[in-house]
C-alpha cells in the first residue's frame, strides 16, 4: 500500500521533470542487433497515438507490438504522441534512420505533406493505419481505416431486423463532431426518418457513463416511453443500464428495453453473453494483420489493387455470441 | 412608518450585499423556471430498483445525488482560491488518480478479481494519502516555489490521467463486490443516494472546523495580504500548503464516490472538466477568485446550482450541439451577477431608489 504512494510520487516527479525538460517522449525503440542478423529483418518505424488514450488504443498498441517482433522478421521501433508536431519529428527521425516502412496513425490530418515527400525521396514506404491524412495519395502506399458509417449502418440494420412492434429510441451520442459520433449517429438518424422510428431523446453524453445515466434517468423521471437504448459506446450503454436498473426496468434479450453499445470492450461482451445487453458493434483495433499482408505484397513487388483498405468489423448479437468471441474480440 | 421603510431598505441592501444571496437567487430562478414550464420536474416517486430496494427517484434527487462530488470539491477549491489567490486546475486528473488507486488496492494485480483483495476502508485511506500527497506536491510548488497556482497545477493536469492509467497498468479494473457500489449508489433499505450523505458529512466537518478553529481567519488574512499576515506571526506558505493538502482530501472523497458509482474507471473520461465546474461553483458562490474573504456555504450552493442547470438542460432535451452554448449563457449571467462589484452597484441602485421615498415620508 505504502509502495503505491511512494511510486505514485516518484512518477509524478519524473513526469514533471519530463514536462519541464520538454521532452516527454516514450520512445521504446529496440536497438538493432548485430549487422549480420539485422540484414534479413524488415526495419519498421511505427508512430502511434498515446496508448493511454483509450481502451481501443491500448488494444491497438498491444496488437502491433505482438505482431512486429524480431521472431516475425521485423526490427520495429515505436513512438507515441498525441501531438502532430511530435509525431512528425519522430517520422523525420525514422527517415534518417532509413527504415523500410513507416507506419503512421496520425494525431491530426493536416501538416504531413513535407515529411511524406521526404520519405518518398528517401525510399521509405509509408502505410497509414487507423486514421487518414489529408495528403496526396501518391505519397503513401496504403491506408487502413475503419468505416464509422458502416459500423453505424450495421448496427441499425441489426436493429431493423429485430422487427420490434414499435421503435422508441433513446440515442446517446458521443462527443459531437468526432468521427465515431458522426458515423454512428448518421446511420440512425437516416433510418429513423425513413422508417418513422421515434427518437424519444437524442443527447450527447460525451462518451461518459455518468452523463448517460443522468440523461436516461431524466427520461424515466419524465415518464417517457422507450424500448431501445442506442449508445454510441460501451461506457454510455453501461450508464444507461444503471439508470434502468435503478427504476427496475428490465433490459436485454427478450426484455422490455433493447440495449446497444459499441467498441466491444471485454466487459461489455460479457454483459452481452449474460443476456443483459442485446448488441455490440466493433471498432476494429486489430490492424496489424492487414499491415503485414500489405508489407508482404510490397516485398514481393506486387502492386496493391486498392489504396484505401476498409477493415471488416463485426457486430455481435447477444443470442449468438460465443465465449470465444468474448476472448478474441474483447478489448 | 419611516422607521419601517428604512429597515426594509436596509434589508434589501443587506440582502444584495450578502454573498449567499446570489446562489440562492439562482437556485430560486431555476426552480421557478421549472415550476412554470413543467411542474412534473419536482415530482419525486419511490419504487424498488432491480435489487428490490426501495429508492427515491426524480429530478431533485438526481441533483442532490450527482451534485455531491462537485459540492465536495467546491469546499477545497474555495479554500485554495482564498489562500493562494489562484485555482487548482488539476482536480479532475487528481480524481482519476484517486479513483485508480482505490481500484488498484481493491483489485490487486488482477484487474477482474472475484473477491476484494483488501478491505474497502484500506483502499479509502490509501486513496486519501495518495491524493493528499499530490495536493502537497501542488501546494509545495505554489507556496515554497511561488509558482502561479494555475501554472503549478497545470503539470498534474497534463500528467495526471497518464499517471492514473499507469497505476493500473493501463487496464480497466472492475470490482464485482456489491458493498463497494454502496458508496456511489444506495445503502440497501435507505432510499436516499449515499453520495448525498457523504457530502453532508463533509459539510458538517468543514463547518465545525471553520467554527472551532482559527483556520478561516488565517486563510482570509493570508489571501488578503500576505505581508501583513506574516508581520502578525502567521506563516503564509504553510497556510497555503495546508489548503492544497485539504483540497487533496476533498479530491480523494470525490474520486472515491466517482469510481464507486460504476465500480470501474475510464481514465480519459472520468471527472472530465470537473475542475472548471469546481472553479465556477466558487465564482457563482460570489467568492472573489482573487483570494481573500470567502464563504464555503455559498460555494456549495454554487455547485448545486451547476448541477440544477445540467439536470434542467437534460430534462428539456436541449439539442446536443447547443448544450454547451445554453450552459455558457446561463453561467455568464450568473458569474456577472455574483461579481462583488456588480452586487455593490445593485445595492447602491436600491439605496437610491429608496432615498427619495424616505425624503417624501419625512416631509
Amino acid at each position: 500500500m505504502k509502495m503505491n504512494k511512494v511510486l505514485a510520487m516518484a512518477t509524478s516527479m519524473l513526469l514533471c521533470g519530463a514536462v519541464f525538460a520538454g521532452c516527454g517522449t516514450s520512445d521504446g525503440s529496440s536497438s538493432s542487433s548485430s549487422g549480420g542478423s539485422s540484414k534479413s529483418l524488415i526495419k519498421v518505424g511505427i508512430i502511434n497515438n498515446d496508448p493511454n488514450e483509450s481502451g481501443y488504443r491500448t488494444a491497438n498498441v498491444n496488437d502491433l507490438k505482438a505482431t512486429f517482433t524480431k521472431d516475425n522478421g521485423y526490427d520495429a521501433s515505436f513512438s507515441y504522441s498525441l501531438k502532430n508536431e511530435e509525431q512528425i519529428n519522430y517520422a523525420q527521425k525514422y527517415i534518417q534512420d532509413s527504415v523500410d516502412y513507416l507506419l503512421i496513425s496520425a494525431a491530426d490530418t493536416a501538416g504531413w505533406d513535407t515529411v511524406l515527400k521526404d520519405a518518398k525521396d528517401a525510399g521509405v514506404r509509408v502505410i497509414l493505419f487507423d486514421r487518414t491524412i489529408d495528403a496526396d495519395p501518391s505519397l503513401y502506399e496504403a491506408s487502413i481505416v475503419s468505416d464509422m458509417d458502416k459500423e453505424g449502418e450495421q448496427a441499425v440494420d441489426w436493429l431493423k431486423s429485430q422487427n420490434l412492434t414499435s421503435y422508441d429510441i433513446i440515442h446517446l451520442q458521443g462527443v459531437m463532431g468526432s468521427a465515431a459520433q458522426k458515423g454512428r449517429s448518421g446511420a440512425l438518424t437516416k433510418t429513423a426518418s425513413d422508417l418513422n422510428w421515434n427518437i424519444v431523446v437524442e443527447q450527447t453524453a460525451e462518451w461518459n457513463a455518468e452523463k448517460a445515466q443522468q440523461i436516461v434517468q431524466s427520461a424515466i423521471d419524465a415518464n417517457k416511453k422507450f424500448n431501445v437504448i442506442y449508445a454510441e459506446n460501451d461506457d454510455m450503454a453501461k450508464g444507461a443500464v444503471a439508470a434502468l436498473d435503478k427504476a427496475n426496468i428490465s433490459h436485454g434479450v427478450g426484455k422490455d428495453v433493447v440495449v446497444m453499445g459499441f467498441d466491444c470492450n471485454k466487459w461489455a461482451l460479457e454483459e452481452l453473453k449474460a443476456g443483459n445487453w442485446n448488441y455490440d458493434g466493433q471498432c476494429n483495433p486489430f490492424q496489424s494483420s492487414y499491415i503485414v499482408d500489405i508489407i508482404g505484397k510490397l516485398e514481393k513487388g506486387e502492386t496493391l489493387s486498392e489504396k484505401t483498405i476498409i477493415m471488416n468489423e463485426k457486430g455481435f448479437d447477444a443470442t449468438t455470441i460465443t465465449d470465444e468471441d468474448v476472448q478474441n474480440y474483447g478489448i | 412608518m419611516s422607521n419601517k421603510t428604512k429597515t426594509e431598505g436596509n434589508i434589501i441592501t443587506a440582502l444584495f450585499r450578502n454573498q449567499i444571496f446570489i446562489p440562492i437567487a439562482a437556485l430560486f430562478i431555476l426552480a421557478l423556471f421549472n415550476f412554470i414550464v413543467d411542474r412534473s420536474f419536482f415530482k419525486i416517486t419511490i419504487g424498488p430498483n432491480s435489487d428490490g430496494n426501495p429508492v427515491l427517484s426524480g429530478n431533485i434527487i438526481s441533483i442532490i445525488d450527482y451534485g455531491s462530488e462537485l459540492a465536495i470539491l467546491a469546499i477545497g477549491m474555495t479554500l485554495v482560491t482564498a489562500a493562494s489567490r489562484g485555482q487548482d486546475i488539476s482536480v479532475g486528473a487528481a480524481m482519476a488518480i484517486a479513483g485508480s488507486v482505490v481500484l488498484r488496492v481493491l483489485c490487486g494485480t488482477n484487474s477482474r478479481p472475484d473477491e476484494l483483495q483488501a478491505p474497502i476502508i484500506v483502499a479509502f485511506i490509501v486513496c486519501c494519502l495518495v491524493a493528499m500527497a499530490f495536493g502537497a506536491f501542488n501546494g509545495l510548488l505554489v507556496s515554497v516555489f511561488k509558482i502561479q497556482p494555475m501554472v503549478a497545477t497545470l503539470i498534474l493536469f497534463t500528467a495526471g490521467r497518464s499517471i492514473a492509467a499507469w497505476i493500473n497498468n493501463n487496464e480497466l479494473p472492475v470490482v464485482n463486490d456489491k458493498t463497494f457500489s454502496i458508496f456511489g449508489n444506495y445503502i440497501p433499505g435507505i432510499p436516499i443516494p449515499t453520495p448525498f450523505f457523504i457530502a453532508l458529512a463533509c459539510f458538517i466537518i468543514i463547518a465545525l472546523i471553520m467554527k472551532f478553529t482559527n483556520l478561516k481567519l488565517y486563510i482570509q488574512s493570508v489571501g488578503l495580504n500576505e505581508q501583513t499576515s506574516r508581520l502578525n506571526g502567521l506563516n503564509p506558505a504553510f497556510i497555503k500548503f495546508i489548503t492544497y493538502v485539504f483540497l487533496g482530501l476533498c479530491v480523494a472523497v470525490a474520486g472515491f464516490i466517482k469510481v464507486s458509482r460504476f465500480s470501474t474507471i475510464n481514465y480519459s473520461v472520468t471527472a472530465k472538466d470537473i475542475e472548471m465546474d469546481a472553479i465556477l461553483a466558487v465564482a457563482i458562490g460570489g467568492n472573489s477568485l482573487g483570494g481573500g474573504k470567502f464563504k464555503i456555504s455559498a460555494s456549495i450552493l454554487g455547485a448545486y446550482v451547476i448541477q440544477f442547470l445540467t439536470t434542467t438542460l437534460y430534462k428539456f432535451d436541449v439539442n446536443s450541439e447547443a448544450l454547451s452554448a445554453y450552459k455558457a449563457v446561463v453561467v455568464i449571467a450568473l458569474v456577472v451577477l455574483s461579481a462583488p462589484i456588480v452586487r455593490e452597484k445593485i445595492a447602491a441602485v436600491f439605496k437610491k431608489l429608496r432615498s427619495p421615498e424616505k425624503a417624501e415620508l419625512k416631509s
